[in-house]
């Protein structure tokens, strides 16, 4: 359970630093400073909805920490066998780092406003990520083409859920993005979908850290 | 209490408040089961968590009568003892408990004590009512599944509980797992909008350390929820695959009537660990909201401020982070190095120090305060001796030798009932008897109310503490029948009896409190805007029940924070959060004596010639 741990040690790191800073010298039984500036403390200069994608992005952290954790536990049965990695893989991964170089792309445009390569952005940012996606479906065939069942090893177990969580939280992204790229073509003001443009980056590269950390985790395997 | 809590900000205007973008529903339907409004979705939580919890009470009433009265019941069998243990443990500690505090509590209290018109995501916030329910009907359609509902206990410890065998282990531990992944996915739809609410959704003024304990427990307490439940979710999705795909997450290689099942290698102490991790956090997810609605019952009661509320704030996170260190606590029979067992009997016995702090805060706030033994308040108190008698069984067992002899007894069952079933109930009654008339308008009939809180309080003592010395004999816990144990003798089974006939009248008398909250709907005394003068913002609305939006046009501004009670000179012996200084000084700033510096008898003559507080 160490990463799980590691991940959780941080994140109470983080929530200790913030509670100091609402906590010292703070006495609330005697408070009398003025308002504005007790008004705004403790919240953040951000839109709510960012702050709920943070932590959700914590969430997901957690669940995919534990999944390593789970994954490196139980490489050490006796039973587990190297895995196979089908070479597709580093193709996806390539597909993935352009979808959300894509992404980026995007982001910086909406912040200038410009409507075009927001819609141009989105357009390539979606079809390299289902492109992604088509490719994990490939590299399970080839798995499965190569008698490397979900059932026969412990190892194979483990690539077809890891990569069916990741890519199914690819898939929740991707509702969000239809949602925003749907608005941009029936042509609404760049302004009404920079903060949705903007979020859509944030969980790209979020998920694209973690298939790189992912894969690397499958290539790190016990023999 | 000698100090007075004011602010310079008198004479702010109120926050400049826009049309409210809330969705306003026009017909029934809109209103009442689509709602968006947290309030509705907090009374739709609160109906569905009661509703399963009978079933769930019913269940243990059956345990009871076939550890009572064992064989006197034809219905109950071997297998079917063991689904009601497995449900009735799943459904009080998931569905009842977790529901009922955070998606029932937290949604009608955060927003309307942190000065909010609605949850941030209102339209998230349905859809986790509703995937909650999915989950729970999912649940329930168990008990009508060839083979009925998973018998494996509420641990769902792998391989016994999806082999041949254990009863439900094909449909029965397929719709558990599937069921508790809805749950996940609903909560966290629902904790998002709670801990953004907090963090991001205060109106002006409303400090962090200007919130109301209670708001600290639910928020701490749905961080928690939020980290652990992941746990919860890979074990059941990696359960599921084992059981339905025939993969070996965590099924070994097993030989079950002469036959090799497919299972290779797998590992049962990694389902162990997962499931821990989840399950002692879950403790605490329910523990903490239930401290801090105590907090605030005592406070409101006693008349007077919570003791050490900074302390108090830093002890719920203590107690979160130190409740992801303590897992293998659970797992001391499956063997451990002694050197773990000695790391997590320790952080065990850390987390009592914030824990103990707590109870001295509570029982300081008591100390020398102007007591109102209303009904919530005799819950509240209730809640601390309750706390009490369990936390020091969970020092006992906390430590590795005494636990592996009395890891499998009814000690444990008395234990854990104490600590996580008994007390946070008898919260969410006190915070019932507390919020209905917010919710209603109306009153709880305080008579049928302390009848029903004497019954449950010494009902439950009559039932689990004669059960700790079960365990001291050894009578083994989830066992249908004793048969003949030579080292048990027969005075046990009196006791168990008697048990069994307490048990009984404790779950009749929740009857007469199902009675109350239907009774006084119609007919309670009206209770006005804020029965229990108290200070905390869901008391000051305009109108009561609240409305959509909370607060009418202008959302409260904050001056102070949530415990002015009985402060020195005022008129009232409380001032509600929003209520803005009256006396102005020079340069219209609020000036009032620091207590500590003058004395007791100067701040008395200051402010009695100016009072300050009073109804708003």
């Amino acid at each position: 359970m160490t990463y799980a741990l590691l991940f959780l040690g941080g994140i109470m790191a983080i929530i200790v630093w913030w509670l100091v800073r609402q906590t010292v010298n703070v006495k609330p039984w005697l408070e009398q400073r003025p308002i504005e500036i007790v008004h705004g403390d403790g919240a953040l200069s951000l839109p709510p909805v960012k702050v709920g994608l943070g932590v959700f992005l914590a969430v997901a952290t957690s669940l995919f920490a534990l999944l390593i954790s789970a994954y490196h536990m139980r490489m050490m049965g006796a039973d587990w066998t190297r895995l196979p990695v089908p070479r597709v893989l580093w193709l996806n991964s390539a597909v993935l780092i352009l979808a959300s170089i894509a992404m980026q792309w995007t982001r910086v445009a909406a912040r200038w406003g410009q409507l075009d390569r927001v819609k141009n952005g989105l357009i390539a940012g979606g079809a390299l990520t289902f492109s992604f996606l088509a490719g994990q479906l490939w590299a399970w065939q080839q798995m499965d083409a190569a008698g490397y069942f979900l059932t026969a090893n412990p190892a194979y177990s483990f690539f077809y859920l890891l990569t069916a969580l990741h890519g199914l939280h690819l898939l929740g992204g991707l509702w969000v993005w239809g949602r925003t790229t749907s608005k941009v073509l029936r042509g609404v003001e760049v302004g009404k979908v920079r903060l949705s443009v903007e979020l859509c980056t944030v969980y790209w590269h979020y998920l694209l850290l973690v298939w790189l950390v992912l894969f690397a985790v499958l290539l790190h395997t016990h023999t | 209490m000698t100090s007075v809590t004011h602010d310079e900000s008198a004479f702010v205007p109120p926050a400049e408040v826009e049309e409210p973008e809330l969705y306003h529903p026009k017909t029934f339907v809109g209103k009442y089961i689509w709602s968006q409004d947290a309030k509705v979705i907090a009374v739709q939580y609160a109906i569905t968590a009661i509703a399963v919890g009978l079933v769930a009470l019913v269940l243990s009433g059956i345990m009871r009568l076939q550890l009572g009265f064992p064989h006197a019941f034809a219905f109950i069998n071997p297998s079917n003892y063991l689904q009601f243990v497995t449900m009735h443990g799943m459904i009080m500690v998931i569905y009842l408990l977790t529901a009922l505090f955070l998606g029932g509590f937290g949604n009608y209290l955060i927003p309307l004590m942190v000065g909010a018109r609605d949850m941030v995501f209102p339209y998230v916030n349905m859809v986790s009512y509703w995937v909650y329910l999915f989950a729970v009907l999912l649940l329930m359609a168990s008990f009508f599944v060839p083979g009925g509902p998973t018998g494996a206990g509420w641990t769902l410890y792998p391989p016994q509980a999806i082999l041949p065998g254990t009863p439900g282990a094909n449909w029965g531990i397929i719709l558990m797992l599937v069921s508790l992944a809805f749950f996940i996915i609903g909560f966290t739809m629902g904790g998002l909008n709670y801990v953004v609410t907090v963090l991001q959704g205060r109106t002006r003024g409303m400090t962090m350390m200007r919130l109301p304990l209670t708001v600290w427990g639910i928020f701490m307490a749905t961080i928690l929820a939020l980290l652990a439940f992941p746990a919860l979710f890979v074990s059941a999705i990696m359960m599921t695959l084992d059981q339905a795909l025939g993969t070996s997450f965590f099924m070994p290689a097993l030989v079950s009537k002469g036959e090799h099942l497919g299972y290779n290698g797998g590992s049962p102490i990694l389902f162990q660990h997962l499931f821990w991790f989840f399950g002692h956090p879950e403790v605490y997810i329910v523990a903490l909201p239930a401290f801090g609605i105590v907090s605030d019952l005592i406070s409101v009661n006693a008349r007077k401020n919570i003791f050490g509320y900074r302390m108090m704030v830093w002890a719920i996170l203590a107690i979160g982070g130190l409740s992801f260190m303590v897992w293998a606590h659970h797992m001391y029979v499956s063997g451990m190095n002694p050197y773990f067992g000695f790391f997590f009997a320790t952080t065990t016995l850390i987390i009592a120090i914030p824990t103990a702090l707590k109870v001295y805060n509570w029982v300081l706030t008591l100390w020398r305060g102007d007591i109102h033994l209303t009904v919530p308040m005799l819950f509240a108190i209730g809640f601390v001796f309750t706390f009490i008698n369990g936390g020091l069984t969970g020092l006992f067992l906390g430590n590795v030798p005494v636990d592996i002899p009395l890891s499998g007894t009814m000690f444990v069952v008395a234990h854990f009932h104490m600590v996580m079933a008994v007390s946070p109930i008898l919260v969410v009654f006190g915070a019932i008897y507390h919020w209905y008339p917010k919710v209603t308008g109306r009153m709880l009939n305080d008579t049928l109310g302390k009848f029903h809180f004497w019954v449950t309080f010494l009902g439950t003592y009559a039932i689990y503490y004669p059960m700790h010395y079960l365990g001291f004999l050894g009578v083994p816990r989830r066992y249908y029948a004793m048969g003949s144990t030579v080292f048990i003798p027969d005075s046990a089974q009196t006791l168990n009896e008697a048990i069994t006939i307490a048990a009984l009248i404790v779950g009749a008398v929740q009857v007469v409190f199902l009675y109350n909250l239907i009774w006084s709907y119609f007919n309670g005394k009206p209770s006005g805007g804020n029965p229990w003068r108290a200070t905390t913002l869901e008391w000051q609305t305009p109108e009561t029940p609240p409305k959509h939006g909370n607060f009418g046009a202008t959302l409260p501004v904050v001056y102070r924070w949530a415990y002015d009670y009985s402060v020195p000179g005022c008129a009232e012996d409380f001032i509600p959060q929003n209520q803005p200084p009256t006396k102005k000084a020079e340069g219209g700033l609020e000036k009032i004596p620091d207590a500590s510096k003058l004395g007791d008898q100067a701040v008395a003559a200051a402010v009695a010639e100016k009072p300050v507080g009073g109804k708003s």
